[in-house]
């Protein structure tokens, strides 16, 4: 069996298997937890509350104009970062093709040369976080393996998706198989660390856009 | 004594989905930092407001989290000793005023402040409480109610005498009413003219309304101190009273954080949803001069107004002050941030009460007045009395010209006659 057939055969079903058990385990452990019913007035009616948790989802992607200045280089990193990489994942033609095969639906994509040059953006933000993250006082304080960890296993795909794009160092079989096989790291360990914010962004927004919706409070 | 264990337990026992979602998002992105006037004005990364739950984080992963097994099994999470959380006594108390700003620029949409309310939880019953003023007050409150340890008859006499100080009509513990107001103990201190203001209104409004000395001050310092058992007692005995007498209305004081217990956190308490509404007294102000039962003269002067964190941002009454403002004539010169986004005064969630968090108050306050110079005015109103008492000892200690006032007295003496 060959690096590339094992990435793609048992390589890509167990980290399917440990990345979707994974997130049951973690989704499950958290919702089942007792929930307390709120007794007390809301200022909103029961429609309104769910309104204000899916509100909350989008308006937090950025915040408000009174704190951009303190944390602007914060921001732009991080949303050029994820932009970037949902273009990557979105619009590459090799990943529409993947989807076309599992799924059956597709889109037309960006052509490669915009593909890598998104792909160069989004990893020099990943380098700029990574600096932020080891240089900023609060973040180094903050900061544990988990955090590492994370980056580095969204780190890999990408560059070895630029290098797959330019057959560079190696050859396409042997880059094609390091690709699948650092997104396989990613999804073996989505479900454990921080890379689960990815999902759990939304309940977590979306549960205090229903509790602040209760209250009336700011968004 | 100290036991750090059942701190831990207390910690983690009441946590819902809700909050073992704010333990499992955050990202460390740091943000939090930014929008914390504790760090803000120190550069301190200790003060990052996640930080301050550092060690109730540990104990969640090591409790209750999805992966405890694993974290117990490779030590990943230690136990939680007794150093820690005795360390951290100034992280959780003396540095952080529940003003949920914090929770306002989290993008994972985790509301800190929340979480060091449930931290605060645990300290209290780990007994880490700071000593120096929570634990003689919650003493005096558990016995009789309220934080000053005043009796019924102490109550009903310095009420008494208020009114005639004020030549106002007093309506104290009458067996039936529509409208109950409470105060807070800095009033019953400090401030006793805004006990005169309420009943001047009330009476104005021609409301059928008395104070209840069995459950008259809604300060519950125990709620700041983490200690749920005098919370509830407290909040308990509010409720007791306003239903003994019918009441169809339960009025809060010019008072931030009672008015998010009762308003928001009583029926919960009480295991019932409460048969009376639950206002604010900025709420009744606007919603009277909006619909005519209160009639306010012009009171013409430039001011601007401090917005009280757990009334306008966590409480979602911002817009009340306003339109009594606007109802009043007065040119309203607005803070910066102000509103929603306001800067907490420096001594909520019990700040204030904590001798040796001076110095970090001094420097919050370092914000509101450079705030308040930018807008030029001399006055500044706001609807707290635990806000108008850190302004004024702030302003005292930089000898400051500007005059804190009460909103609630302002109509008081501009009502129409
Ligand atoms: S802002 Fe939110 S996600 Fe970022 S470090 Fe603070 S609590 Fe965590
Ligand atoms: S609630 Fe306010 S004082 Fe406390 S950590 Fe958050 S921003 Fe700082």
């Amino acid at each position: 069996m060959t690096l590339l057939e094992f990435a793609r055969g048992p390589g890509l079903q167990v980290a399917l298997l440990i990345m979707i058990a994974g997130c049951v385990w973690r989704l499950t452990a958290i919702l089942l937890l007792r929930r307390r019913p709120h007794l007390g007035a809301s200022r909103h009616s029961r429609a309104g509350r769910v309104a204000g948790g899916i509100a909350m989802v989008f308006t937090r992607s950025l915040p408000r104009r009174t704190f951009w200045p303190r944390i602007a280089s914060s921001v732009i990193l991080s949303t050029v970062f994820h932009v970037g990489f949902a273009i990557i994942i979105l619009c590459g033609a090799p990943h529409i093709l993947l989807i076309h095969q599992i799924t059956g639906i597709s889109w037309p994509g960006l052509p490669k040369g915009i593909i890598v040059l998104v792909s160069g953006v989004t990893l020099a933000s990943m380098i700029a976080l990574l600096f932020r993250r080891m240089l900023h006082p609060v973040m180094r304080l903050l900061s544990t393996i988990d955090d590492y960890l994370s980056w580095l296993t969204v780190f890999l795909p990408i560059l070895t998706g630029i290098l797959l794009s330019g057959e560079t160092i190696a050859g396409y079989e042997t880059l094609l198989a390091l690709h699948i096989l650092s997104v396989e790291l990613m999804m073996v360990w989505l479900p454990f660390g921080k890379l689960m914010h990815a999902g759990l962004v939304f309940a977590s927004r979306a549960a205090m856009g229903v509790n602040f919706a209760r209250k009336g409070a700011a968004t | 004594m100290t036991d750090v264990a059942a701190g831990m337990r207390g910690f983690v026992s009441n946590f819902g989905p809700t909050a073992a979602l704010a333990m499992e998002s955050c990202v460390h992105c740091g943000r939090c930092a930014e929008a914390c006037q504790f760090y803000v004005q120190t550069e301190d990364p200790r003060y990052t407001p996640i930080h301050k739950i550092a060690p109730f984080k540990q104990a969640y992963e090591r409790e209750v989290g999805p992966f405890a097994f694993v974290y117990r099994l490779f030590g990943l999470a230690p136990k939680v000793t007794e150093a820690e959380p005795t360390k951290w006594q100034d992280l959780i108390y003396d540095s952080c005023n529940m003003c949920g700003r914090c929770s306002l620029i989290c993008p994972m949409g985790i509301d800190i402040a929340d979480l060091v309310e449930q931290a605060r939880h645990g300290m209290c019953e780990a007994g880490l409480v700071p000593t120096d003023f929570l634990g003689v007050l919650e003493e005096k409150e558990h016995a009789t109610g309220s934080p000053f340890g005043l009796t019924t008859a102490a109550l009903e006499k310095m009420l008494h005498d208020i009114g005639t100080r004020h030549g106002v009509v007093m309506h104290v513990d009458e067996p039936t009413a529509d409208i109950i107001p409470t105060v807070s103990s800095i009033d019953l201190k400090t401030y006793p003219s805004s006990m005169a203001a309420i009943a001047k209104i009330l009476n104005h409004m021609g409301a059928s309304w008395t104070f209840r000395t069995d459950g008259f001050d809604a300060d519950n310092v125990s709620l700041t101190a983490g200690d749920r058992i005098g919370q509830r007692s407290v909040t308990l005995g509010v409720i007791r009273a306003a239903k003994a007498c019918g009441a169809k209305v339960l009025l809060m004081p010019e008072c931030g954080h009672s008015f998010t217990e009762m308003r928001w956190e009583a029926a919960n308490q009480s295991g019932a949803a409460l048969p009376f509404r639950v206002l604010q007294i900025t709420e009744l102000l606007a919603e009277g001069i909006s619909d005519g039962r209160i009639r306010v003269n012009k009171a013409p002067q430039t001011a601007t107004y401090h917005d009280a964190c757990q009334l306008s941002r966590r409480g979602g009454a911002t817009a009340a002050p306003r339109i009594i403002l606007q109802a009043l004539g007065v040119d309203l010169h607005e803070l910066e941030d102000a509103g929603d986004a306001n800067w907490c005064c420096g001594g909520g969630g019990g700040v204030a009460l904590i001798k040796r968090a001076q110095p970090l108050r001094d420097m919050a306050f370092q914000i509101k007045q450079r705030q308040v110079e930018a807008t030029g005015v001399a006055t500044v109103y706001t609807s707290c009395s635990g806000c108008r008492q850190t302004l004024d000892h702030g302003g005292k200690a930089v000898g400051w010209n500007k005059t804190v006032a009460s909103l609630l007295e302002l109509v008081a003496d501009n009502l129409k006659d």
